[in-house]
């Protein structure tokens, strides 16, 4: 197992008078994808947000790379190496498909670098080159999504973050950006933090996963054993 | 053709240039007042006073002997700096704290720059120094005169480069950006707080370049003078579409040509009425503004 690239500990995190995080522990290593599971209101946004410096923490610790990142401000943390597409993909309306993705490459100089990426993501949703001078805001909720994930590609994380990239779609472009997800890991070596409530679709392509409810750890363990526990049938998948 | 006719088609296109000249100086203010309003929802009542700090430092500038060319560019950098610093000491603690408490804050700081204004220059009107000679063109029975020219010439020209700025900068797609949402911005790595600063600080400076033109335009400056030019480039943003750049430069024109018109045609006096009851009325009747529309999330 490799090291260690992302790690919460006993992280404590308050929305005014509401504990959100109640002391979570939680490692993310180089190159796998893990996934946080959880019913509506568990932390599991709260725990991207504060990652990503948008939410301050209360106590414990945020490492990324074996350093301390949990009182970064949000617009630097992308410059550590995280970038996240965040819940209800919060793609910019106004700008078209192209610019968001400048956006998304907005801190990084080197032109050619980035145009490659461009080029790999045009390749992995060519929905996006077909739309590239189209508004972000006329495109649908599936295609909005893939934005979202391959605007957050362009800045070239070590670690992306992604939240629920299922939400509201079309069960059929779930499974393209769920191959997408798989892919950008497999090819880029992108470390992939996933937060879903489709917990099927998420444990299938997931290395290890982790199920949080009311702010706390409730399980956490290897994907294939999580899929077939019982419990976690019971509570998330349905059965 | 009769001869009352081509009386009404001159005093027409006369009314037309005058509003034109009049609505592109409430155009460059309200750029500034719909641009703040983008980026971080508040209505800055303050905004007049940058226009009239701009108008005074121009003043100033011109009256040491500096060159138009130099003094113009210098004033619209004051007008845009001190925004910058009302920015930082005064919105920006609040900014989390609603809008009532945002929107009295900027009446306080309209104020407080109204009165430093008189305190420290006096209340009494300041003759603006004249930079160019005025020289008045005659067609027929209408005139231009080369200060309405150079009103807007200038003001075309600033809206380009507002236009490519906005559009084809990485900063300008970063203020539509940080405009949209934030949090959103800032995990493209944007620094949202550099970019508020950005945006106040180029809105104001519109309005200082608008507070020069106007010197030049009635020849007198004094503290006061932004309170109803404000308020009117607030009824044209709003008129417009509050926080659509277009919009501001449609509504700026829109009311700066209806005044000149009921002015002209009617009574002098209605030249407040018309634009407060435009307001009323597009409150009304479409409270969006001309270019606004409603926008829903999609799923």
């Amino acid at each position: 197992m490799s090291s260690p690239l992302l790690e919460l500990k006993n992280l404590h995190v308050h929305y005014g008078a509401i504990h959100a995080i109640q002391g979570l522990n939680l490692v993310v290593n180089e190159g796998e994808i893990v996934t946080i599971l959880g019913s509506n209101g568990a932390g599991k946004t709260t725990t991207l947000h504060s990652i990503s410096g948008l939410i301050p923490t209360s106590s414990g610790e945020i490492l990324f790379d074996g350093k301390r990142i949990d009182k970064t401000p949000a617009f630097k943390i992308v410059s550590h190496g995280i970038a996240q597409s965040p819940e209800g993909r919060m793609v910019f309306p106004d700008l078209t498909v192209f610019e968001n993705l400048e956006m998304g490459a907005y801190l990084r100089n080197n032109k050619e670098e980035v145009d490659k990426d461009l080029h790999y993501m045009f390749s992995l949703f060519p929905r996006l080159l077909e739309r590239k001078k189209q508004l972000a805001g006329t495109l649908s909720g599936g295609e909005q999504q893939m934005l979202a994930i391959a605007r957050a590609y362009m800045s070239k994380p070590k670690l992306l973050l992604l939240d629920e990239p299922s939400l509201g779609i079309a069960p059929i472009l779930v499974k393209a950006i769920f191959d997408a997800i798989v892919e950008i890991n497999k090819t880029k070596n992108m470390t992939i933090l996933l937060v879903e409530q489709n917990a099927f679709a998420a444990l299938k392509i997931a290395d290890r996963g982790y199920v949080i409810a009311t702010g706390e750890m409730f399980m956490e363990g290897k994907a294939d054993d999580l899929i077939t526990n019982e419990e976690i049938q019971k509570a998330y998948l349905g059965h | 053709m009769n001869q009352d006719l081509v009386y009404f088609f001159s005093d027409l296109v006369q009314y037309l240039i005058n509003g034109l000249a009049q609505g592109s100086i409430y155009a460059l203010i309200a750029l500034g007042y719909t641009m703040v309003y983008g980026i971080i929802k508040l209505i800055n009542f303050a905004h007049g006073e940058f226009y009239m700090i701009g108008a005074f430092v121009g003043y100033y500038c011109l009256m040491s002997g500096m060159p138009l060319l130099l003094a113009f560019p210098v004033a619209m950098i004051g007008a845009g700096l001190v925004a910058i610093v009302v920015e930082k000491i005064v919105y920006k603690p609040i900014r989390h704290a609603g809008r009532i408490p945002a929107l009295i804050t900027a009446l306080g700081t309209s104020l407080f720059f109204q009165y430093l204004g008189q305190g420290l220059i006096g209340a009494d009107p300041k003759a603006f120094p004249e930079a160019i000679k005025s020289v008045t063109y005659t067609f027929g029975e209408v005139m231009i005169t080369s200060t309405q020219i150079i009103i807007m010439a200038m003001t075309f020209i600033l809206m380009l480069l507002l236009y490519w700025l906005v559009n084809h900068t990485r900063t300008g797609k970063a203020m539509r950006a940080t405009s949209f949402n934030k949090n959103a911005a800032e995990l493209m790595g944007i620094n949202t707080d550099k970019i508020i600063s950005i945006t106040f600080f180029i809105g104001s400076s519109l309005a200082g370049a608008a507070g020069v033109l106007v010197g030049m335009y009635y020849n007198t400056v004094e503290p006061m003078m932004g309170l109803i030019p404000g308020l009117k480039a607030f009824i044209a943003a709003v008129l417009g579409g509050i926080g659509i750049i277009p919009g501001a430069v449609i509504g700026g024109l829109v009311l700066g040509v209806a005044e000149n018109l009921v002015v002209g045609f009617w009574v002098s006096t209605y030249r407040d009425a018309i634009a407060f009851g435009i307001l009323i009325l597009i409150l009304l009747i479409k409270p969006a503004g001309i270019l606004g529309k409603n926008r829903r999330e999609k799923v």
